[in-house]
């Protein structure tokens, strides 16, 4: 019949992928009434809470998700407010914010950029969020802080360690609490100079992705400033399970210091298998071979058993901690769920009432009115310190805290012990340090 | 030197993971015909077989301890297993030590009754529909499973180590002349080396020297003469399917101690297993072995740093670089038979 290019079918194929394209970017323009991206209009406010459900993370998630819930009853007024209470600014009145009663969606980053992409976006765009917080990963970190950027709308980022979040892929809508790679390696080596001494030769076990990159150059160039030498530095794969083939030739190299840029699951089998082949009981070079793990979480420490006793890490949080507004978060999140909080989950509570009281402060959800609140807000009783979210990066600077794996555990949530809290003029560094290097700000978006 | 024998001792262990979970596949194969994508998931649950016993002898009651108190404040308590109460805190803890070993007992039943359930209730009703089909039932199957895991045990990693007696290392170079502390190997990786060896010569005697075995082998080499011959194969062949899952099962079992068990490592293995038997050879048993501890050797290689320096990105490809170079030599793999998934 047709013995042209155009058929019917193709042309009915061709407008709906032109039409899908067009409508693409509406969402931008979508939702604005006032001037920015879906400004909340009746007497609530939608926040979007975008933390990996599924996939290896999915139990750091799930954690992330309870300090949420735990935030949004705070924010309302309900249970005993918690940080509310101890917090240095007294903006926020438990009755919502601005008055409208706080309520939530949730989306399932799966730890993938793309899924954490499409379900913030979908958050933005179906529900109405006005502000985007969560995740567990650097790489899901870096991609949702530009479409939030793009969007209009403010992210408070959840755990991401990499260097990169507020260095070369900062963005003016999006702030980070947590701690970074450079602090971390800013942090441990002094401590370590002082267990170990300053004539150290480490071999590196990088996870072969961003967070890995900075960790190790991090770390690597904070221990070769007090005299350590690198030997080695080996990448291995995310996807790696047995770390045997990397393992073993450690002490063949000469080196007497084992540093695992490892997180999640990584982390556990490295360290075990590290264990199992019995570098901790080696001596080399006249030392005790020792095993270093820069970034410790409590929920991934349990993965490896016995096997974190005596060994050295930063973190940003523990509940340990006996400052009011540790106790505070500790007994509210304790009560309500019956074991202590994570430090991802205080990152992201303490995130959700940060953006909260910024936008009390400024009097409104306009994404540029809170960045403007946020930049340079000093603040306390948050359980890290007096804090400061640097202006230039959009970074938060406090104290970090060096830990290591407890040798006789009371509990299950036991494992670390803080050995040292680190001062924050000892891991601040200047706004254009070489490992934050390129990328910049820009403005801020307010969408619509 | 060292480091070589380093990473052939490494490369056993690995190998001999995979050479458990490919005899499975290819004896599922053999028999049934069946690609299975949902073995890498009996793998995955005969390690969980291990961390539930080891969850069960350790159900505990709590006793407080006096004078002190937990996170909140409130009067601490302690967990007392059931298992001290009733054989006394000396044997009661020896029998906590040695759960995953002792799981195999308790994993050889459960992963048999497993495969036949799956065999029986889903996998039959694909034995006539195309390889297409049945790669996507069973793949499916896998996804289904790892989540029933998830729900019940969540995402992290459960840490469930060796008894206590094989923790720790020895000195392998120094017993054979080398300077100490060059080749030292983990006592747990030997034992699973050796436990691997037992179960794969259990299972080519079982084969061989049983009527069993034999009615099973004549089976797969012409199913209708066999059944002509008032022989009821499919019987056998649920019950081999059934073996195939407790092999599988017993793998991951005694692979606990070696990496913490978790939903996904089940997909882990899989997609190197089934490198492993193509490599081997579709439907051969000695094949499927054979590359499982070669496969295993050479990624350990390829992961030394002398030879990531020279050829960056080799640990991640090797496996596949040499199934493609094995595969256009030799089209039907190592030890593969003629006329097999070649209609």
């Amino acid at each position: 019949m047709s013995k042209g290019n155009l058929t019917r079918r193709g042309v009915l194929k061709t407008g709906a992928v032109a039409g899908a394209g067009l409508a693409l970017p509406t969402y931008l323009s979508a939702a604005g009434h006032e001037g920015f991206t879906n400004a909340p209009t009746g007497s609530t406010v939608t926040l979007g809470f975008n933390v990996p459900q599924s996939g290896p993370y999915a139990d750091e998630g799930a954690d992330e998700l309870r300090a949420y819930e735990l935030a949004v009853e705070h924010l309302n007024g309900e249970g005993d407010g918690g940080m509310l209470n101890t917090f240095s600014s007294k903006a926020l009145q438990g009755n919502g914010i601005l008055g409208k009663k706080v309520e939530y969606v949730t989306g399932d980053t799966q730890t993938k950029s793309d899924a954490a992409r499409a379900s913030a976006k979908s958050m933005i765009e179906k529900d109405g969020a006005v502000m985007i917080t969560g995740g567990s990963s650097s790489g899901v970190a870096v991609a949702v802080q530009a479409l939030c950027q793009e969007a209009g709308v403010i992210f408070m980022a959840g755990l991401t360690h990499s260097n990169d979040t507020t260095g070369k892929d900062k963005r003016a809508n999006g702030f980070r609490h947590f701690f970074n790679s450079y602090m971390s390696g800013a942090a441990l080596a002094p401590v370590l100079a002082a267990n170990y001494g300053t004539d150290r030769k480490a071999y590196h076990l990088t996870a072969d992705y961003n967070w890995g990159y900075t960790t190790e150059e991090a770390i690597k160039s904070s221990t070769e400033a007090m005299g350590w030498e690198t030997v080695a530095a080996v990448k291995t794969p995310l996807t790696q399970t047995d770390f045997s083939s990397y393992i073993a030739p450690v002490l063949q190299s000469g080196a007497d210091t084992l540093v695992l840029n490892h997180y999640g699951g990584n982390m556990v089998n490295s360290l075990t298998n590290a264990v199992q082949f019995g570098l901790r009981d080696k001596q080399v070079n006249g030392k005790d071979f020792q095993i270093i793990v820069p970034l410790y979480s409590r929920l991934m420490a349990k993965g490896a058993g016995a096997n974190v006793k005596g060994i050295f890490g930063s973190t940003n949080w523990h509940w340990s901690l006996q400052d009011e507004g540790s106790k505070a978060f500790v007994q509210s999140f304790g009560t309500k769920y019956g074991f202590p909080p994570s430090q991802a989950a205080h990152t992201c509570y303490v995130q959700a009432l940060l953006y909260a009281d910024a936008v009390e402060r400024a009097g409104s959800f306009a994404p540029c009115a809170v960045v403007e609140a946020l930049e340079g807000f000093e603040f306390d009783g948050m359980g890290n310190g007096k804090t400061l979210y640097r202006a230039d990066d959009h970074q938060c600077f406090k104290d970090v805290l060096v830990v290591k794996g407890k040798e006789n555990p009371s509990s299950e949530f036991d494992l670390l012990e803080i050995v040292e809290v680190t001062p924050v003029d000892q891991v601040t560094y200047a706004p254009d340090h070489p490992q934050f290097a390129g990328g910049a700000l820009g403005s801020c978006n307010n969408g619509a | 030197m060292d480091a070589i024998i380093l990473q052939i001792l490494n490369g056993l262990d690995k190998g001999s993971a995979y050479a458990l979970i490919a005899l499975g596949l290819t004896l599922i194969f053999g028999t049934l015909g069946v690609v299975n994508f949902a073995h890498g998931a009996l793998f995955m649950i005969g390690a969980f077989c291990a961390v539930t016993l080891s969850r069960l002898l350790s159900l505990s009651h709590e006793v407080a301890i006096p004078g002190q108190v937990d996170f909140l404040g409130n009067p601490a308590t302690r967990d007392v297993p059931y298992v001290f109460d009733i054989f006394g805190e000396a044997l009661g803890s020896s029998i906590i030590d040695w759960a995953v070993p002792l799981s195999i007992l308790f994993a050889i039943p459960i992963m048999i009754l497993v495969g036949v359930i799956m065999e029986r209730g889903l996998i039959k009703h694909f034995y006539k529909r195309p390889h297409a089909d049945q790669i996507l039932v069973t793949f499916g199957l896998a996804i289904v499973l790892q989540e029933i895991i998830k729900y019940y045990y969540g995402a992290n990693p459960i840490p469930t180590p060796a008894p206590e007696a094989f923790t720790g290392s020895f000195d392998f170079g120094a017993l054979i002349g080398f300077e100490p502390n060059t080749i030292i190997y983990p006592y747990w990786r030997l034992v699973y080396f050796a436990f691997a060896a037992i179960i794969i010569g259990a299972v080519f005697a079982f084969l061989q020297f049983t009527t069993f075995g034999m009615v099973v082998r004549a089976g797969m080499a012409d199913r209708e003469t066999v059944g002509l011959l008032g022989i009821n194969i499919d019987k056998r062949f649920t019950i081999m399917f059934g073996l195939a899952a407790a092999v599988a099962g017993l793998a991951g079992v005694m692979y606990t101690p070696i990496n913490s068990p978790n939903y996904h490592m089940g997909m882990d293995f899989l997609v190197l297993s089934f490198v492993v038997v193509v490599v081997g050879g579709m439907g051969s048993l000695p094949g499927a072995v054979l590359a499982g501890f070669l496969l295993g050797i050479l990624e350990s290689f390829a992961s030394m740093r002398e030879v990531i320096d020279i050829i960056p990105g080799i640990n991640q490809v090797i496996i596949y670089l040499v199934a493609i170079v094995i595969l256009l030599t030799r089209p039907r793999g190592l030890m593969g038979r003629k006329g097999v998934m070649e209609d």
